[in-house]
């Protein structure tokens, strides 16, 4: 590896040099998008199309008694009513299967507000809204528990009567809304606290907030008389989509087809299902295609956020500066139903220090809120902004500059994270080198209530399976095919890694996202993984192309393969000069020697690299109205390679604003009913760009070794240290230490008031 | 022999202990014996010859997606972690 500074002025390391990896082609897809032209969920239309619409539950937790359909069914227009009683009941012993299906329309217990209900077909959108007015439900309504300590506290309202405590592996006795308590544990921390001379302990808490996509949710479905049904739906990924449809309505796979729209944003959001296996019983009923689409409100409402979260750190250092110990109990909401990534926070919350003893407890506890999702880097923001936090109180106690106090305790290579694992390269001390040189960090910050904080994260990544189908055009061009959702660029970061085995420019790939018909397993696009891993699957099957050229040149020179080489995009004869053909003229050749040349690949790749990031705030505080306005911004971040660096600095950006968003703004303002007061995007206030300063962003390149391309997973460690920096940088401003989120103006106003200093 | 950590709810199995070195070439065979010296560590990691979905495995500092199907050196090193994934 060699470490000079980048033809890029933000590119601080560079591992090597491609022809075509690290370069800025235009997307691909650029032109479908930007003329309108892409065909995205609600652009979906066929003949015979019928239209659903959901009602949902106006409590928070109540027991459904009955649901009388009949006036619906009689409203003209209305061609089916389906309840859960339409989903086939195949999964008594599986109470993670029944949780699912009670998540897409409920069974016995509405469990939110927006908890979908019962579901109608009509013939518009009107009729089909004027129907879903006129079932009849009658709850009985229960007390919801709103909060994961509400839902820990002793006599608790227990939202699942059959649910008991997993504690790896062992089930508890009572019935609890915590439905995993998970443990991690290095060294020994009661010795670790008795070496600390300084020991700072704090609860934090953290509110509700939605990934916020653009694009509301949407299905279409057609139950074929064959029994085969095609879904069109927007998704991160089409094949989970289609494994949870076939355990759902429990129908093999092979019934199943599902087509990827154009996706208009996910962050994890679009990883469930909700309205696919709907749409599927109301065509089964019609015998017509269904189409639905969620307004904001039901998205807002019925579809995961991330949880809010209680969170407890404490956290000793010698005097010298050394963390010697760090204990977290971490409550997270899973909403509704088990599953918040509170395992994932765990995995985090102390990963980018060396720490000798550490002990983490975490709680997955359901509550009266939508089941929550993923949300990028799910878990981690939570847990970054309370740990990044007290760090920052440690070395304001220790009296050493924030920046030398990590890079003091950063983790490197070797170090053993809290579950255990040892990392492998990491890039976390060029990233906080990359920081402290900064001329961010190195400028003077000067007038009142302004303040400087800044913060760390840790994201895993994952890899995980991939398939890619290249054909080989006569012209020397290729058509690559995939099933990774593109969501931020990745036609173009998988494309590249093809062309770069091929030796052709990235034009000359055509990419397209295929259905699951159409290609190999492969996930979904989500954990940072698809520039990774179906960029991995386009350099196998380019390789498998390759191999296939070398055969028929070796036909056409009638020569061995193994005398043929593949140099700078020009095949040749090792033995003989003579012999030699550029890729497109080879291509050219294909007809005569045995047709279309294709190559094909299906991975599931280990070398994953985990990623670092870093964030530089710069704040003013408003003392009369606790507004916190954000004078500048700077992202670092290690992303291994940067396949397309326009691409990796738009993920560091986008998840540099989510990160602001939630640490000053975003939050799901609860009513007391357990309802959400503020459902639309006018009351639940994402950043726009008139909120922002330009986000500056630093690309660190840490090769992974572990991929063809040195590539790590970019999509978003960004989002975690942004509002523990912004927090640092309240307290530098005004000496008040933020404990929850949002750091709305109420928030700010009421530490103020309470002077707290946090120590 | 691989060393195997125990996680640390199930130390109340394995006496306390955090690690063991163990005989296995595989995760499955690694669990195998790993239940002949803690009995009942194998159905709190396994259902139906995998690991239970709450769980995953590292081996030398790698999260295997083969699971009890991912072969083990002489010298690994084997965890056994919650499972997550990523949005």
């Amino acid at each position: 590896m060699t470490t000079r500074q980048g033809t890029d002025s933000n590119v601080v390391l560079v591992n090597q040099e491609f022809d075509v990896v690290g370069t800025r082609p235009i997307r691909h897809d650029g032109a479908d998008k930007v003329t309108g032209r892409a065909r995205y969920g609600a652009d979906f239309q066929t003949a015979d199309l019928l239209y659903g619409k959901v009602l949902r539950s106006p409590h928070a937790h109540a027991r459904i008694k009955s649901i009388d359909t009949s006036r619906a069914e009689a409203l003209e227009g209305v061609r089916a009513v389906a309840t859960s009683s339409d989903f086939p009941n195949t999964y008594a012993e599986r109470t993670s299967r029944r949780y699912q299906s009670n998540n897409i329309l409920a069974g016995d217990k509405a469990l939110y507000v927006g908890h979908a209900i019962a579901a109608v077909a009509a013939v518009n959108d009107h009729v089909a809204e004027e129907a879903i007015a006129l079932i009849e439900v009658d709850y009985e309504v229960l007390p919801p528990v709103t909060s994961a300590p509400q839902g820990m506290a002793p006599n608790a309202t227990v939202l699942h009567e059959e649910m008991r405590t997993d504690e790896s592996g062992t089930q508890g006795t009572e019935p609890s809304n915590v439905a995993t308590h998970l443990q991690q544990v290095l060294g020994d921390i009661d010795e670790g606290f008795r070496d600390a001379n300084f020991i700072i302990e704090k609860d934090f808490d953290t509110a509700t907030v939605h990934q916020g996509y653009i694009e509301p949710q949407n299905s279409a479905a057609f139950w074929n008389n064959d029994g085969r049904v095609h879904v069109w739906t927007s998704t991160q990924g089409a094949f989970p989509v289609r494994t949870s449809l076939s355990q759902i309505l429990a129908i093999p796979v092979s019934k199943i087809r599902v087509t990827p729209m154009e996706i208009g944003g996910g962050f994890g959001g679009k990883i469930p299902i909700y309205l696919e296996p709907v749409a599927a019983v109301l065509s089964k009923k019609t015998g017509r295609p269904v189409k639905m689409q969620m307004s904001r409100k039901e998205v807002f409402e019925g579809t995961g956020p991330t949880p809010g979260s209680h969170i407890k750190i404490k956290m000793g250092a010698t005097r010298d500066g050394k963390i010697v110990a760090a204990q977290a109990h971490m409550a997270y909401e899973a909403g509704a139903f088990p599953g918040s990534p509170v395992a994932a926070g765990a995995t985090g919350i102390f990963a980018c220090y060396n720490i000798p003893n550490v002990l983490i407890d975490g709680y997955d506890v359901v509550v009266n809120k939508p089941k929550t999702a993923a949300y990028r880097a799910p878990g981690a923001t939570n847990a970054g902004f309370a740990a990044e936090t007290v760090v920052d109180m440690l070395a304001e106690k220790v009296g050493m500059d924030p920046l030398d106090f990590r890079m003091l305790n950063s983790s490197r290579e070797g170090t053993r994270r809290a579950d255990g694992t040892p990392f492998g390269v990491v890039g976390s001390t060029e990233v906080l080198d990359a920081m402290k040189s900064h001329p961010h960090y190195t400028s003077r910050l000067e007038g009142p209530y302004r303040g400087r904080g800044v913060a760390i994260g840790f994201w895993r990544n994952i890899g995980w399976k991939s398939a890619c189908s290249i054909s080989v055009n006569h012209d020397g061009t290729i058509n690559l095919l995939s099933g990774s959702t593109d969501i931020g660029g990745t036609r173009a970061s998988v494309a590249m890694q093809a062309a770069e085995v091929l030796c052709i420019p990235a034009e000359d790939v055509n990419p397209t996202v295929v259905d699951t018909d159409s290609i190999g397993y492969t996930e979904l696009t989500g954990g940072s993984r698809t520039t990774f891993s179906t960029g991995w699957a386009a350099h196998e099957a380019a390789i498998d192309v390759v191999n296939e050229m070398i055969r028929r040149a070796a036909m056409m020179w009638d020569i061995e393969p193994e005398n043929i080489e593949f140099v700078k995009g020009v095949f040749r004869s090792k033995s003989d000069p003579e012999l030699s053909m550029t890729f497109k003229e080879l291509a050219r050749n294909s007809r005569d020697t045995g047709g279309g040349i294709v190559g094909q690949s299906s991975v599931d790749p280990k070398g994953v690299g985990v990623s670092f990031a870093g964030a530089i705030a710069d704040v003013e505080v408003d003392p009369e109205t606790g507004k916190v306005t954000v004078l500048r911004f700077t992202c670092v971040q290690d992303v291994g390679k940067a396949v397309h660096p326009s691409y990796v600095e738009g993920q560091m950006q986008g998840g540099s604003v989510q990160g602001i968003g939630w640490g000053i703004n975003e939050e799901y303002y609860m009513n007391p009913e357990g309802g959400m007061d503020n459902f639309t995007l006018l009351d639940y206030r994402m950043p726009t760009s008139l909120d922002l300063p330009m986000i500056d962003t630093v690309i660190v390149e840490v090769a992974n070794p572990g991929h063809p391309y040195g590539v790590r997973g970019v999509g978003e460690a960004s989002i975690i240290s942004p509002p523990a920096a912004i927090a640092n940088a309240i307290y530098d401003a005004m000496g008040v230490r933020m404990e929850n989120l949002p750091m709305n103006p109420p928030a700010v106003l009421a530490a103020l008031g309470n002077g707290n200093s946090g120590s | 022999m691989a060393t195997v950590f125990i996680p640390s709810l199930m130390r109340t199995l394995s006496g306390g202990k955090d690690r063991v070195e163990i005989e296995g070439a595989t995760v499955r065979q690694i669990v195998k014996n790993l239940d002949e010296m803690f009995p009942g560590i194998q159905n709190r990691l396994m259902e139906n010859g995998r690991l239970k979905p709450i769980f995953s495995v590292a081996v030398d500092g790698e999260v295997s997606q083969l699971g009890a199907l991912e072969k083990v050196r002489e010298d690994s090193e084997v965890h056994f972690l919650n499972a997550i994934a990523g949005g």
